[in-house]
């Protein structure tokens, strides 16, 4: 028997079809389900966090942060571009793209992050501070930031170090001005409106709160957010999240990507080469005839196969 | 006065051609369907652009009081529960949609067309998405913002499109993204209702 040709108009037989009537009812039945879904279940909203109150609930964690910043030894300090050049960022084999796109959003973690947001205080202690800070060279006040960020680190909980051989330089008056200013609720109102009186760029702040070591990945772990929870995909709570992500978040749990210093390109790359694939399935060989390999279309049509049959 | 000859040379009239004079009212709004249309599959078409519909008019009812109005109101709350699972049956009906149409393969016929507007309707809503995700303005869209970003920079894009902007994923995500995204829907539905539906697999007339 020959095959129907499927580029040609349809010329078999036919049933009623009111498409109006189909769209309505599908708007209708989405549309109660909606509401349905949304009553029953609501949707989740954990308040978002602040400089102040992760200040106030991880005092150690945030002077840490806030010396590291000084050092240019956290992960923005670190990062490479967009934001400054202390690493060339991610690389595909040979190819650095980050690199090539430029410092875009210049972040210097210092500066932007302590010294700049200190200097709107307008205290005399402070400034003392900045200005010594900012007479010295940068090998000084790396190597300033460096000593005190380890010394607070060792020290675990210690929210300052006594500096009586002057190790430390303006650094302990820097972090102690900035926790403060951090606890006040100043240092979020500096950071977010360094750049606009009417912010819409959040970028500062949250770059800061990213470098937290430990209080901010720490209410995302206990939210089965990290990236070994399999977090891109999930949702704060028990909400169904962005499941539709599944495959993107399957990488990060097995190697070579999760181990990798390249992840993010190594899985960004490889679902733009799958996603390419997918929309070019109709051209691709063996790929495009799949579905006639598996019935699955067998069950689909068994109306149509089945009349078939009996007129045959 | 210029002959009707003229006219046909035109821009505006070889566009009209192309587009209206094509499509005859029968094809976008048929009375009948084909015999072989008759199974559940096909529903999933129609109750995706439902599903979309009901996330533009949740999405519009958001806008009208601010990003973090919802935080607030008891009633903002409720609409953006009602977006948020419009989002979940949205994806949950396209990605049934489109795995019916690969078991039928449904880019038999030259509707190749077809199925990419498809696919990309598909990315392009992932992206819309995510975008929403990043403008909740809570813990989730700060936690989501900084990790995102980190492949987005990977790749060269976080240089134009940066996570952390919530004002940049704002207004991508109520007007360019529902824009495009609204332009590839129609396209798709149009080379639908035009090539009309793919015939079963090895059937013959």
């Amino acid at each position: 028997m020959k095959k129907y040709d499927a580029s040609k108009k349809w010329t078999g037989p036919t049933r009623p079809y009111d498409l109006i009537k189909e769209a309505t009812v599908a708007f209708v039945v989405v549309a109660l389900l909606s509401i349905g879904l949304a009553a029953l279940f609501s949707s989740p909203d954990e308040k978002a966090v602040t400089l102040q109150s992760w200040s106030q609930a991880a005092p150690a964690d945030f002077v840490q942060t806030a010396s590291g910043e000084l050092a240019g030894s956290t992960i923005s300090g670190q990062y490479g571009p967009p934001y400054n050049t202390a690493a060339d960022g991610q690389q595909l084999g040979p190819i650095k793209v980050a690199k090539f796109m430029g410092v875009r959003i210049p972040i210097n973690t210092a500066n932007d992050f302590v010294i700049k947001p200190l200097g709107t205080l307008n205290d005399p202690v402070t400034n003392t501070a900045i200005a010594r800070w900012n007479a010295a060279d940068a090998k000084t006040q790396s190597g300033w930031a460096t000593a005190y960020t380890d010394a607070l680190t060792k020290a675990s909980t210690a929210v300052t170090i006594a500096d009586t051989n002057d190790k430390y330089g303006p650094v302990p008056t820097l972090v102690t001005s900035l926790y403060a200013m951090a606890k006040s609720g100043a240092l979020d109102g500096a950071l977010t409106t360094s750049d606009s009186p009417l912010p819409t760029n959040f970028t500062k702040p949250l770059l800061f709160l990213a470098d937290s070591g430990s209080y901010f990945p720490g209410l995302a772990d206990a939210q089965h957010l990290s990236g070994d929870q399999w977090g891109v995909m999930n949702e704060t709570g028990s909400w169904p999240g962005q499941s539709w992500l599944w495959l993107y978040s399957l990488w990060y749990q097995v190697d070579p990507f999760k181990s990798s210093g390249n992840a993010d390109i190594l899985v960004m790359s490889l679902m733009g080469l799958l996603s390419l694939g997918f929309v070019l399935i109709p051209i691709l060989p063996i790929l495009h005839r799949i579905p006639e390999r598996i019935p699955i279309h067998r069950i689909i049509w068994r109306d149509w196969y089945r009349s078939e049959r009996k007129n045959s | 006065m210029s002959s009707s000859s003229d006219n046909s040379k035109m821009w505006t009239v070889r566009v009209r051609k192309a587009t209206l004079e094509k499509f005859e009212p029968e094809d976008l709004l048929p009375d009948t369907q084909p015999a072989y249309v008759s199974s559940w599959i096909y529903v999933f078409g129609v109750l995706t652009i439902a599903a979309f519909l009901m996330l533009i008019v949740s999405g519009l009812i958001l806008t009208l009081e601010g990003p973090a109005w919802w935080h607030t109101s008891k009633y903002g709350h409720f609409i953006n529960s009602l977006h948020l699972w419009n989002v979940e049956l949205f994806f949950l009906f396209m990605v049934v949609h489109l795995w019916g149409k690969f078991w039928m393969a449904a880019w038999r016929g030259k509707r190749t067309m077809t199925w990419v507007t498809g696919c990309v309707a598909f990315f392009a809503s992932i992206f819309t998405g995510f975008t929403g995700y990043l403008i909740q303005t809570n813990f989730d869209s700060q936690w989501i913002a900084t990790q995102a970003k980190d492949g987005f920079n990977a790749v060269g894009i976080g240089a134009y499109f940066n996570a952390l902007n919530t004002g940049q994923a704002l207004l991508i995500h109520v007007s360019l993204l529902p824009i495009a995204l609204g332009v590839i829907v129609v396209a798709h539905v149009i080379l639908v209702r035009k090539k009309g539906v793919v015939p079963p697999i090895e059937s013959s007339l």
